[in-house]
């Protein structure tokens, strides 16, 4: 995904006079942005490692007119720098991009300091962010052109997880996979392929979201109805994420809500993303045993 | 009637909620010499994108800043008579969104350089090459990490659009030993330090900039 954003955020550059792109050394070297730093000059900052900079700096350059795409870490552009991403653009009137990789626990070998399951929860503290959570490559560059185009303010988590297939719906709404009546599992990015491993046999609807602010809550309350108002979220970032999106979007009707998710704990373990997918009940295993006791099947 | 500072100087009492709690006029001396003499922004045009930008980072008691604005003609002078009133949109911070000619939302220190900065190359990307940037902070400001992330990047950066004015107060807790003008030269500024009474030495030190390199101007309040 990364790759992807590289190279199309490379592509908007030459077209767009009015695209910025800041680093903070993350992405800036040799087969990454390092050419594009040659080609615009002007646009393309690397501000060496100062996150609280970066951010600042984007905010600066959308006060001059720019459209900026700030692109680090996770837990540095997001959370070292929040109180940037808090009050330097929508504080101010205007709106930026903000681009991370590393995710949850891409980097497990890197443990704890570069993990960032609560980042998603922390757009949810602040007004008007749209947040895509691309579960394929094929899924990173609609959003991120459309962001280039507009003045709204974006996160774009990136993640070297992965589903075999691009699913995700150009407009933002859910894309329903299968049909069943016992429960409606809404995957989050690159969740899908094993909640589809987890429930190959169960009689439940599937439906994915690669953008998650706004949430698709219409057709989410459309599904729920056809499933007994029986919901299951699987997230890629802190459990609960979405839960009180989902209970405002149904407070008028009784539902259950199942809610996965990266839990809180500091495990102070590293081993492999598959590892940690295991070690948060994320794997199919852990999936359809935390849906088999909330399904009682 | 032209604005003189004995003008901004009473506009500014105007803003005195409480007064047990006199406004600290310290800061008028620099911004009153910024916009009568050092600024070009007309009220008339506060959107020209030519214009000069001021970021006031140091958001504290804008009192002072009010009273320029309102003797310059971006806003009305019986504005002053309600800060922080329920409908005012004067508040104890100011606020770019409720505020003309009000260029940046300040309270939390340490923003304003980094959006300067921002700003500075923003302009020049877009081949806007007239303006300059200027940020007004605050000696205990200093203190916040961001503003020491921007000092050097602008200094390293020779961004020569930019212009930060620090209000020497002598308020930082652990103070500036060796003065506060040597940080920034260290970090490839210029950097000048007046008095802050002292109306024509601040509106040359703000014009001692050259183009290669980002200026500092300390005005230093006397104990």
């Amino acid at each position: 995904m990364r790759d992807v954003f590289i190279s199309e955020t490379a592509r908007l550059l030459d077209d767009n006079p009015r695209l910025a792109l800041v680093l903070a050394d993350i992405s800036a070297g040799e087969g990454r942005f390092a050419q594009a730093g040659v080609d615009h000059p002007d646009r393309v900052i690397n501000v060496g490692i100062r996150e609280q900079l970066m951010v600042g700096v984007a905010g600066g350059l959308a006060l001059a007119g720019l459209r900026p795409i700030a692109h680090s870490y996770a837990p540095f552009l997001v959370e070292r720098a929040f109180e940037q991403v808090k009050l330097d653009f929508g504080h101010q009137g205007t709106s930026g991009i903000l681009v991370s990789v590393g995710a949850s626990y891409d980097w497990s070998e890197g443990g704890y300091t570069h993990f960032s399951p609560r980042d998603v929860a922390l757009f949810d503290t602040i007004p008007g962010w749209t947040v895509h959570v691309p579960g394929h490559p094929d899924e990173v560059t609609g959003p991120l052109r459309a962001a280039a185009d507009s003045d709204e303010s974006v996160y774009i988590r990136l993640s070297n997880r992965r589903n075999a297939e691009a699913h995700a719906s150009p407009d933002g709404k859910l894309t329903v996979l299968k049909r069943g009546g016992q429960a409606t599992v809404v995957a989050v990015g690159p969740m899908l392929d094993n909640v589809l491993a987890a429930t190959a046999d169960l009689d439940v609807t599937i439906a994915y979201a690669a953008t998650v602010r706004p949430f698709d809550t219409q057709t989410l309350r459309e599904l729920a109805g056809t499933t007994a108002d029986t919901i299951a979220l699987v997230e890629p970032y802190l459990a609960g994420t979405s839960d009180h999106i989902v209970n405002a979007a149904l407070t008028d009707r009784p539902h259950r809500l199942l809610s996965l998710g990266v839990g809180r704990e500091d495990l102070h373990r590293f081993g492999t993303p598959d590892d940690h997918d295991s070690w948060h009940g994320l794997d199919p295993a852990g999936i359809r045993a935390s849906l088999s006791k909330f399904l009682s099947v | 009637m032209t604005a003189t500072f004995e003008t901004a100087r009473q506009l500014a009492q105007r803003t005195v909620v409480d007064p047990r709690y006199p406004i600290n006029t310290y800061t008028l001396d620099p911004l009153w010499v910024l916009y009568d003499r050092i600024l070009r922004i007309d009220s008339a045009d506060p959107d020209d994108p030519n214009r000069d930008r001021f970021y006031l980072s140091k958001g504290h008691g804008p009192g002072s800043y009010y009273a320029v604005l309102a003797a310059k003609g971006f806003i009305p002078a019986d504005w002053l008579d309600s800060v922080a009133a329920t409908e005012s949109p004067l508040g104890a911070h100011p606020d770019t969104t409720r505020v003309p000619g009000v260029e940046i939302s300040a309270g939390s220190l340490g923003h304003g350089l980094p959006l300067g900065i921002g700003t500075a190359l923003g302009l020049t990307a877009q081949g806007i090459h007239a303006p300059r940037v200027y940020v007004l902070i605050g000696d205990a400001e200093l203190d916040e990490g961001s503003n020491h992330e921007a000092m050097a990047f602008a200094g390293a950066y020779g961004l020569g659009n930019l212009t930060t004015l620090v209000v020497d107060n002598h308020s930082a807790t652990h103070g500036w030993p060796g003065g506060i003008a040597s940080r920034f030269t260290a970090q490839g500024w210029t950097a000048t330090t007046v008095g802050i009474t002292d109306h024509d030495g601040l509106a040359s030190a703000l014009t001692r900039h050259t183009k290669a390199a980002p200026h500092a101007v300390i005005a230093t309040v006397e104990d």
